[in-house]
């Protein structure tokens, strides 16, 4: 794996945009899109006619070259469409730092929430006809009511608490401290006081041994962010995010939120390739980092990452997060400092673009001295995941 | 598939169309007929579960069905506290089964309730008439 040594400090994040967050955006996906790439690229100081890059991730609807004749790019020659957590960003600055094209725009546009998507019609066609694979699941799964995520989730999730003799109450600070993270983030839609602990604890199962607050709500709306060289970072009005490291990894028998012939169901083993090799390539350690996004779309997620990530051992991420000393913004691990998925809603992207505003200082949830953040996403999933500094 | 059939409302059913049907087709025949059927290569004899058509061990296309004892433990569960979908009225669990051959598979039980599951369990196999033409895999505690 020496291919990701070559982004080490090559590239930089510097433009990111995102919608209003909402459960009911009343505007179409392509709409959304269109406003973040935008916003994205003046936020970057780059000419319209300079972003010669576009990547979004598949789940997306909307396809670039829609996207390019509404925001106005002539031309672009990277275009990826990447798959799950936040790996089209790992692609497009790839891309930057091998000279394939100079600046890309990532952006998702998802309305989760009102359900209001870019072609319904065609996107249950095309899943009947294409991802025969992930029918492969569903040929298991459905005719016994595993349906969603979230079951698939509880079964992994209740195997760990199984295997490391917790229980759910022990991972609720990791909801309540995202709760209270939402609540000073005036973006969420979810949460205008934070939840206790107590709270948390108590709230009722939606799929047992997961509560509703442990599932990050759907949402309505749009992320966007300009990646360029460093070189060219140099010149322009915001403090670049550099990126020190990126990389993915996936693992065997994976599936998405179902790996369940593994012979370990209570890990993610890609999370901690994909770990091993940003400390690698970048040379620091995980106490150099003074802010982390984790993927929270189910709270006992942030617990596995904590340990595949070498946070603390197997079995101890509920413990890494006891009382939340630990997470909050004078600990320190501040995790999430956006409220993460379970605050702002479940909308990869806006992960990254957390750990940016952090390198900026521009946070709702301000880490002090912030030169190094760590994001990891597509945690059930392909991981992947960036260290950023100033 | 009957006309009657109606995927909004009664038990979803695993895909028949072709491209499925040449790894897990066997696998819903065996169930038709009563039997547990899991794919194992024909040359390495190692399991893949779900089927597939090429073994990761050994790169072998060969493989072979063959019957599960359908005795296993409950690997783990989770439980719905909102129907998921109409066919499903909650409570519902979902299982997931580890058989003694080692292979795990997702399924439902029946003859428990879901406060009574707990992981380690031992179960064993049934096969229930989910409609007239429709044979689904479940588990039971075991005897």
């Amino acid at each position: 794996m020496t291919t990701t040594r070559t982004v080490k400090d090559k590239t930089a994040i510097v433009g990111v945009a995102v919608s209003e967050f909402s459960r009911d955006s009343g505007r179409t996906e392509y709409s959304l899109a269109a406003q973040v790439v935008r916003d994205a690229v003046v936020d970057s100081g780059l000419s319209f006619d300079e972003i010669d890059g576009i990547v979004k991730d598949i789940s997306d609807g909307i396809d670039p070259m829609y996207l390019q004749k509404a925001v106005g790019i002539e031309h672009a020659q990277f275009a990826s469409d990447s798959h799950w957590g936040t790996s089209a960003i790992v692609s497009g600055i790839t891309a930057v730092a091998a000279g394939i094209c100079k600046n890309v725009v990532y952006y998702r546009s998802v309305n989760g929430a009102s359900k209001r998507r870019a072609g319904n019609d065609f996107r249950a066609a095309k899943e009947m006809q294409d991802e025969s694979l992930d029918l492969l699941r569903y040929d298991f799964y459905s005719p016994f009511g595993l349906l969603t995520p979230s079951g698939m989730a509880a079964l992994c999730a209740r195997r760990y608490l199984h295997r490391y003799g917790v229980d759910m109450s022990d991972l609720a600070w990791i909801p309540a401290v995202a709760s209270e993270y939402a609540a000073a983030n005036p973006r969420s839609a979810f949460f205008e006081k934070p939840m206790s602990f107590e709270e948390c604890a108590d709230s009722p199962a939606e799929v047992d041994p997961l509560r509703a607050v442990d599932c990050a709500p759907d949402v309505d709306g749009a992320v966007a962010l300009v990646i360029t060289s460093a070189e060219r970072a140099k010149d322009l009005p915001h403090p670049p995010a550099i990126v020190m490291a990126a990389a993915q990894a996936t693992s065997t028998e994976g599936e998405l939120f179902s790996s369940f012939n593994r012979p370990d169901i209570t890990g993610l083993p890609e999370m901690k390739l994909m770990g091993d090799e940003l400390f690698r390539v970048a040379g620091v350690q995980r106490s150099d980092v003074k802010a982390a996004q984790f993927d929270d779309r189910f709270s006992f997620l942030v617990a596995m990452q904590l340990e595949e990530l070498g946070y603390c051992e197997r079995g101890d991420g509920g413990a890494f997060c006891a009382k939340g000393e630990r997470i909050r913004r004078d600990g320190d691990l501040p995790l999430n400092t956006n409220g993460g998925f379970l605050g702002e809603g479940f909308l990869y992207g806006a992960n990254v673009i957390e750990a940016v505003r952090q390198i900026r200082g521009t946070s709702s949830s301000q880490v002090e001295n912030a030169d190094l953040v760590l994001v990891a996403s597509g945690a059930g999933g392909p991981a992947d995941g960036l260290l950023l500094r100033r | 598939m009957t006309s009657s059939y109606d995927p909004t409302r009664d038990v979803p059913r695993p895909a028949r169309w072709e491209v499925l049907y040449r790894s897990s087709g066997p696998f819903w025949d065996g169930v038709a007929s009563g039997k547990l059927l899991l794919q194992r290569c024909a040359s390495c004899a190692r399991w893949l579960t779900p089927p597939r058509p090429m073994c990761p061990g050994c790169q072998s296309r060969e493989h072979e069905w063959v019957q599960s004892t359908g005795r296993g433990t409950v690997h783990s569960f989770a439980t719905y506290r909102h129907a998921p979908h109409p066919a499903f009225p909650a409570p519902h669990s979902v299982v997931l089964v580890e058989l003694e051959e080692g292979p795990r598979l997702v399924s439902s039980l029946v003859g428990i309730a879901p406060e009574n599951i707990a992981v380690g369990q031992a179960v064993e196999v049934v096969f229930t008439h989910a409609a007239d033409d429709f044979t689904l895999f479940q588990f039971k505690p075991a005897a």
